[in-house]
């Protein structure tokens, strides 16, 4: 189908796409790169009356380092993160991610801010964002807000963000010395949205994750973090230990059924990613089977 | 303001003013208003790879950009592409392996193909498929159109070591 008509305004600056968004309110929707917002709009899933496109506003692009901090701007495309060496040094989970993202000619369009305030849960950088402990900076008409991550995303296609607001840029703490990272997702073709999905960083030292934020998508209408994970830290794993962590991750998901999965079979590849993941990170293959001998 | 936009843009190396209105794709804008139907429509949605073309050198969905959105850019599609002689090769390669059926796809395979080419020598057969994973074909099962890359690959390697 074709997408309703609207009203389009291309604003020059930050402060004007912010008016445009006070004055149209939720009548009006930001277009990045499009790559969500215009499917859904030639779905009819959205018609709204007003398009603030933002793609003029050159500020909001690019990604820079300093602080022992990694900023990247809301129209970052995803082909950007991919090819970028900022990315690959300080935030290599990312780069992992966004090689997940789509295919190659929605990732030249694709933007990392308007994937966040798409939020759609079977997503991959929502989840790295919560696993990386960012923080989403948002402008309003009262000035910038930083919203944690961890905070921002509050159900399916919905976030912290007021209808007031434009997300201009993502911060995330750079890489450590002895962090590591796992990323991995299952779905029915490469580029599809994920059935399940894990996004994950650690510390790792001495064999052992003195770290882990382990956080799964798909499973939820929001990123997931996974409790389960805990029973993992300072402590050397196990078969046993791991397969008790599994269990205890069956627990406490409760994934909804679609098209392509039910509860219980998303339930089953968030075992497997979880156990691939603590496989990997420790270099132990033996874990790969989840604990199973 | 519901009313017509003016773009001004580039389409095959042809400058092109406009009237167009916000809520019309790329792709429509070429099919309907400059006639140039080789970009084909497929899902409308961004899943099939029909509608694919570059802007600014870079392949993208056409349906799933804005005609307003390319005001002052570079549009190339597969007439631009077919005309300049830049894969004549590769459709030669898709010929003789019988990659097309339907011939649907065939003008986004072209050009998601000849995206890889551009930037690897020596793609594998795994990065063909990941690079065309995007495009969908419903006849020929994919095994010749991958067919018909690699050998695109390996006849340009020959041609400038």
């Amino acid at each position: 189908m074709k997408a309703s008509a609207f009203s389009y305004a291309r604003p020059t600056s930050v402060s004007k796409a912010v008016e445009l968004l006070v004055a149209h309110g939720e009548r009006a929707k930001v277009l990045a790169g499009g790559q969500s917002l215009l499917p859904a709009m030639n779905l009819r899933l959205l018609a709204p009356e007003w398009i603030v496109d933002i793609g003029g506003l050159s500020e909001l692009r690019g990604i820079s380092v300093g602080d022992g901090r990694i900023t990247i701007g809301a129209l970052t495309r995803h082909a950007d993160l991919l090819r970028s060496v900022e990315v690959a040094a300080h935030a290599p989970l990312l780069g992992k991610a966004t090689g997940h993202i789509a295919h190659p000619a929605i990732r030249n369009r694709g933007t990392i801010g308007g994937s966040l305030a798409h939020a759609d849960p079977a997503s991959e950088l929502p989840a790295c964002m919560v696993a990386l402990d960012a923080t989403v900076i948002a402008c309003g008409p009262a000035g910038e807000r930083r919203i944690p991550a961890t905070e921002f995303f509050t159900g399916t296609y919905e976030t912290a963000l007021s209808a007031a607001e434009l997300l201009v840029a993502v911060e995330l703490p750079a890489a450590s010395k002895n962090s590591a990272h796992f990323f991995d997702e299952l779905a029915r073709r490469h580029g599809d949205y994920a059935i399940v999905g894990l996004a994950a960083q650690a510390v790792v030292e001495n064999d052992r994750l003195n770290e882990l934020r382990a956080v799964f998508f798909g499973v939820s209408d929001r990123p997931q973090p996974a409790k389960a994970s805990a029973s993992l830290i300072k402590t050397t794993v196990t078969p046993a230990s791991l397969s008790q962590a599994l269990e205890a991750l069956s627990e406490e998901l409760d994934p909804p059924e679609d098209q392509q999965a039910n509860g219980a079979m998303r339930r089953h590849l968030a075992k497997i990613l979880l156990a691939r993941c603590v496989s990997e990170l420790l270099d132990r293959p033996e874990l790969g089977a989840g604990g199973r001998p | 303001m519901t009313a017509p936009l003016s773009i001004t843009l580039h389409v095959n190396g042809e400058r092109v003013e406009a009237q167009v209105l916000p809520r019309l794709n790329l792709a429509d804008f070429l099919r309907e208003h400059l006639k140039l139907t080789g970009t084909h429509v497929g899902c409308e949605h961004g899943v099939c790879g029909a509608c694919t073309v570059r802007v600014d050198g870079e392949i993208v969905r056409s349906c799933l950009t804005l005609a307003v959105q390319t005001h002052g850019g570079f549009v190339e599609t597969i007439e631009g592409l077919s005309d300049s002689g830049e894969i004549v090769d590769l459709q030669e390669a898709f010929r003789q392996r019988n990659a097309l059926q339907c011939g649907f796809c065939t003008p986004g395979m072209l050009i998601a193909a000849q995206d890889l080419l551009k930037h690897e020598r020596e793609p594998d057969r795994a990065q063909i498929r990941e690079h065309l994973s995007g495009n969908y074909c419903r006849c020929t099962g994919y095994q010749a159109i991958v067919d018909a890359v690699e050998e695109t690959a390996r006849v340009r390697r020959e041609r400038k070591p």
